[in-house]
């Protein structure tokens, strides 16, 4: 066909048994590291167009006009796009509501909006062509905060709003609000000692993946379309992508290609129905890569947000009540804004048991940059606030932190805000208990016998202090976040699973659409299907629409779902061996019939030990092929009043303690150690386990003390799209990070494990926070701290 | 675009002269970001890289000539002791792939407020050696930069070498950045001990139009410290003298509220690295002093 660096399978084979349990190495590890992995920007067509996406320099504003004559004449451009020229009546698209234009139709919304499209035959061509499109802009009043949006004469930022919240919302330019109210927080605030409130804010942090928005869509001969791309969730970009196209959804095929990197950012569309309408337009395969720039502009971000808290507690340390208020700033389009909401406000008061509470939790739509999923999910602006909170009531009573939280620590069998009971192990007074009793790191870690090792004071290699103004924080925090699609989402996994002899050999080939963004499936895949098998080596194929939706690779979910549906499919493809096995052999041993039979180092053993058969012998020419469906236990949307409802799958909690070294003169920070304890309910794989707890650690840390995408108040206008001014930690930034990982089985999972990718992002903030504000008396209300915020200058 | 390759210094002069709008690339770490972002389209190139006398250096006498190539990496490691200040600023610049190809010639090409080897040089001390067909000129590193991202080479020149003094004293720099790594100035500062003219040096970066030198904090300096004797006492510097000295430093400044920090805050920290970088320098030059006189 003509196009190269697409997809392969991954076939590994194990030395050992290489199942769960064991810290298997990643079959495509060898190819990340020595920069053999084709990642999705790598895509190649030999006679491919390059796609390029104009996108609008204001961020609102009416559109007078569009005046694509002069592009459209520029040698080796085939095609320039805009609304007119969609195909269908359908020309909007969404994850939950359907709001966002293809390309911008009468208006812009925000800064960097797809307005026009153009494919050449040179990458440049494109660009400057671009350059020469024309739009005239009618300037809009900006909305940019609460404030402006809900204002009585508030510009509306959709107007004729008709999706499902727009019934309950106090105001059109609210996305989704959802109140809980549990027990009677005004007369619980009567028994309260000591009263405590704070209003506290979250800047926009980004995902900054590494590997920029790209994909290749190559048009077919049956007049549909392949799309190779790297995303989060094949089925969902292919449910919004196939009614503009007009086509049916056999009709797009997909493939994931390599992903660098997702956190969330990836589960929006960004070029792919670009991409597909200027293939289907030009009938020429399209590729299109944004670089860092555009990359800013091209996924959105994680909410900011603005929060008040109010915590009352009784003398002895047990909390009264809990109030609060999240604004999430939503941007311009929806997005994932409605679950962030539910999250927030289902787990705004953290892993503590508190009986009367009234919680309120809502998105805003404005003309910021549009933000949605981020790895945490609306529970790290809370975790980042409660937290501070939490500190805050210990010391006005005098309690150690960690001691009070561990008054107040919830446990399995504690009734959530929502109503629901927590049915699995809570262990959050011992992961507190645990980050609590390690050793600190020695005072004055950066004295050698030869001087101050800058590297290991506040400015590093940057040189701005030997120790003076230094001083030394520590910090406690610990969090709650779900695992798994939410409040009555139908959330289900898909798995394909081969067995079959092939050189004398027994083979699995795992097939599912899971999205491999980095985080190990495909490691956890092979162990998972080894265990279940007894098998060494598997394929895995790349994933893609020829089977089932695996849902998406967020939620911290994957390992759960797809990782639960691998080992669904594989005990019934095992059961079938078996069956082939009682046929072929059941008449030479009375253990077939009568004993629990498992598939082990390639043979089919009693649970006893005793080997019956080779699998190669059982199977012979047989293959057996099964594709079945894993569903995780249903749950229920919450009230639009009151917020009851069992509606979370399961819970996942880590906690924090932070140690920073603070210049207190130049506000400068260096985070010494940053050690994890975390539940993981089982490690199928522990080294990827301890990856997971460190990136998510790291990440928490970026937004403590650099990460913002910093968004003009005035403008709306994005000051910092690149890596130059958009700062994510350096190895010199990142502390050592020593995890404790407890295995306590959640009976309600396969293998009794816990989903764990975002549950270090949430209190790792906090934590560092703590730390900074016991290393300076500070306040610190807002995150990430900025050297001004220190100084006061 | 061209991309011209002259293989000799006198070919590069001579194409210069040809073109003067030819855009020279040495290690390509600022002009190939432009370039990819469409900041700048020069219709020539010009490639420095195969004119090998740029990447290196001759120590003489009392000065070193610092060719205009010699990447950041090959300064920290081989000119620690000429020109620890140079070094020491080096060394904050980016990353080790990025200070393996960038160099001080680069550096002043782009004239940037926020280039992190001028400060080092303002207060180090030396001249730019530029080079045209016309001939060739120093022009002293005060009157190097011109404007915010201009210098004062001549759109025929290139620049050959840069000469600096070889340190007489002990020499300091710091930078504030809100990474430990990796992360351009928000702001800087450079001082050097003059001990040979009973002079000290400053440099500050990122907090005005261009790198500036704090004169009047310099001249105060050096006064106090003639009028308490203290070049020869070697006694510790008074701390009403470094605090004023800190706060003339933060005076010279004339910086802005941006994406990276506010102006208020860049006064004050270059206070803090003023104070801190004398109080090393000094430090380090009574260990001298203490040491001569046990010897
Ligand atoms: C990721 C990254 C991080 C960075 N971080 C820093 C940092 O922390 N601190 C810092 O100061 N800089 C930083 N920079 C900028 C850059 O690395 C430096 O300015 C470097 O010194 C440029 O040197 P170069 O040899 O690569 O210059 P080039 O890019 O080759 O040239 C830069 C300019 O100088 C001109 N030029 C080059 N050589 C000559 C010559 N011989 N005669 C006349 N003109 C010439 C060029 O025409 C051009 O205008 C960073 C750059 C990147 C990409």
């Amino acid at each position: 066909m003509g196009i190269t660096r697409t997809p392969t399978s991954l076939t590994q084979s194990s030395a050992t048994r290489g199942g769960i349990g064991e810290s298997t190495l990643r079959p495509d590890g060898t190819l990340k590291v020595t920069g053999e992995f084709a990642y999705s920007s790598d895509l190649w067509h030999e006679d491919m167009l390059w796609g390029y996406t104009l996108r609008s320099t204001v961020a609102h504003a009416a559109i007078v006009s569009i005046d694509t004559s002069e592009a459209l004449a520029t040698s080796g451009v085939y095609a320039v796009l805009t609304y007119d020229d969609l195909p269908t009546e359908v020309k909007h698209y969404g994850l939950e509501i359907r709001d966002t234009p293809v390309l911008a139709h009468g208006k812009v919304r925000h800064h960097g909006e797809p307005v026009a499209l153009v494919a050449a035959d040179h990458p440049e061509t494109a660009r400057r062509a671009a350059a020469k499109i024309r739009v005239e802009y009618d300037a809009l009043p900006v909305i940019t905060d609460e404030a402006s949006a809900t204002a009585p004469d508030a510009v509306l930022v959709h107007e004729g709003r008709d999706d499902h919240h727009i019934g309950h919302v106090p105001h059109p330019n609210i996305v989704h609000r959802q109140p809980i109210v549990r027990g009677d927080a005004d007369r619980a605030a009567e028994r309260a000692d000591v009263v405590v409130s704070g209003e506290y804010v979250f800047g926009m942090q980004d995902q900054a993946f590494l590997g920029p928005e790209s994909g290749l869509a190559v048009p077919a001969e049956d007049g549909g379309v392949d799309l190779y791309v790297a995303t989060q969730w094949l089925h969902s970009d292919l449910r919004q992508i196939a009614p503009v196209l007009g086509l049916p959804e056999r009709k797009v095929r997909m493939t994931l290609s390599g992903v660098g990197g997702a956190f969330g950012g990836r589960e929006d569309l960004s070029m792919q129905i670009h991409g597909c309408l200027l293939a289907l337009r030009t009938g020429k395969p399209v590729k299109i890569v944004y670089n860092r720039f555009e990359s800013f502009f091209g996924h959105v971000h994680r909410h900011p947000a603005r929060l008040w808290y109010e915590h009352g507690a009784t003398r002895n340390g047990k909390l009264t009540h809990v109030r609060c208020r999240i604004v999430l700033d939503g941007g311009a389009y929806a997005s994932a804004s409605p679950a962030v909401v539910g999250n927030a406000a289902s787990l705004s008061i953290g892993p503590y048991v508190v009986e009367d509470v009234d919680i309120e939790a809502l998105a805003l739509y404005t003309n910021n940059p549009p933000c949605g999923a981020m790895r945490g999910f609306g529970a790290v602006q809370a975790c980042f606030a409660y937290e501070a909170q939490m500190d805050k009531v210990a010391a006005e009573l005098g309690m150690d932190p960690v001691e009070f939280r561990q008054v107040n620590a919830m446990e399995q069998g504690t009734v959530m805000p929502t109503g629901q009971t927590v049915d699995s192990p809570a262990p959050v007074a011992e992961l507190l208990r645990r980050v609590k009793s390690r050793p600190l790191p020695p005072e004055r870690q950066w004295e050698t016998t030869e001087g101050a090792d800058v590297r290991a004071l506040p400015g590093g290699l940057s040189n701005t202090t030997h120790g003076e103004g230094v001083v030394r924080g520590v910090g406690y925090a610990v969090g709650i976040k779900n695992v798994g699609f939410s409040e009555g989402f139908d959330d289900y996994s898909t798995a394909r699973v081969r067995m079959q002899v092939i050189n004398g050999e027994p083979v699995a080939t795992v097939h599912t659409a899971m999205a491999e963004v980095g985080q190990g499936g495909v490691t956890v895949h092979a162990q998972i299907a080894r265990s279940e098998l007894g098998v060494t080596q598997v394929t895995i194929q790349p994933a893609d629409t020829q089977v089932g939706s695996a849902g998406s690779t967020s939620a911290s979910r994957q390992t759960y779902m797809t990782g639960g549906a691998v080992k669904n499919t594989c005990e019934a493809v095992r059961e079938k061996v078996l069956d082939l096995g009682r046929r072929r052999f059941g008449s030479y041993h009375p253990a077939w019939a009568t004993a629990e039979l498992l598939l082990e180092g390639g043979k089919v053993v009693t649970d006893g030990g005793e080997a019956l058969a080779d699998i190669a012998d059982v199977l012979e020419d047989d293959v057996v092929d099964l594709e079945l469906e894993f569903r995780h236990r249903p749950t229920q949307a919450f009230d639009l009043r009151t917020g009851q409802g069992n509606g979370h799958v399961q819970y996942s909690f880590a906690a924090h303690r932070a140690v920073v070294e603070v210049d207190t003169e130049l506000g400068l920070v260096k985070v010494v150690e940053l050690a994890c304890a975390q539940d993981v309910g089982k490690a199928l794989n522990p080294l990827s386990v301890v990856g997971q707890i460190q990136g998510g650690t790291t990440q928490g840390l970026g937004v403590a003390v650099m990460e913002e995408i910093v968004v003009d108040p005035k403008t709306a206008l994005v000051r910092n799209p690149s890596f130059t001014d958009y700062l994510i930690p350096t190895i010199l930034d990142t502390p050592t990070i020593p995890v404790d990982v407890l295995e306590l089985a959640d009976e309600h999972a396969p293998y009794g494990l816990r989903g764990i990718g975002e549950a270090p992002t949430l209190s790792s903030t906090p934590a560092v926070l703590a730390a900074i504000r016991q290393a300076t008396g500070l306040e610190l209300n807002r995150t990430p701290v900025r050297p001004e915020h220190l100084t006061g200058s | 675009m061209e991309f011209l390759r002259p293989a000799t210094w006198q070919e590069a002069l001579a194409a210069k002269a040809e073109h003067p709008t030819a855009v020279p690339i040495a290690g390509g770490t600022d002009v190939m970001v432009e370039i990819n972002f469409d900041h700048r389209r020069p219709d020539h190139l010009l490639d420095l890289n195969r004119i090998a006398e740029l990447e290196e250096w001759e120590t003489g006498e009392d000065t070193v000539r610092l060719g205009a190539s010699v990447p950041y990496s090959r300064i920290m490691a081989g000119l620690r002791t000429e020109l620890p200040g140079l070094a020491l600023a080096s060394h904050t610049v980016a990353s080790p792939q990025i200070r393996n190809r960038g160099g001080v010639g680069g550096n002043l090409g782009t004239a940037s407020p926020a280039g992190d080897a001028h400060p080092a040089l303002l207060a180090g001390g030396g001249a730019v050696e530029a080079e045209s067909v016309r001939g060739s000129r120093l022009i002293p590193i005060d009157d190097f930069y011109t404007g915010v991202k201009r210098n004062a080479l001549a759109p025929d020149e290139l620049i050959r070498a840069v000469h600096l003094k070889k340190a007489t004293g002990p020499q300091q720099f710091s930078k504030v950045g809100t990474r430990n790594a990796m992360v351009i100035a928000v702001c800087a500062f450079g001082i050097a001990l003059h001990p040979d003219t009973r002079t000290v040096r400053t440099g500050i970066g990122s907090a005005a139009p261009t790198p500036i030198r704090a004169k009047a904090a310099e001249e105060f300096l050096a006064a106090a410290m003639d009028e308490a004797g203290l070049w020869d006492s070697g006694k510790p510097v008074p701390p009403a003298v470094a605090k004023q000295f800190a706060d003339l430093v933060s005076g010279a400044a004339n910086p802005i509220d941006d994406v990276r920090g506010t102006a208020t805050y860049r006064r004050h920290a270059l206070g803090v690295m003023a104070r801190r970088t004398l109080g090393w320098t000094w430090q380090q030059y009574r260990d001298h002093q203490g040491s001569k006189s046990c010897a």
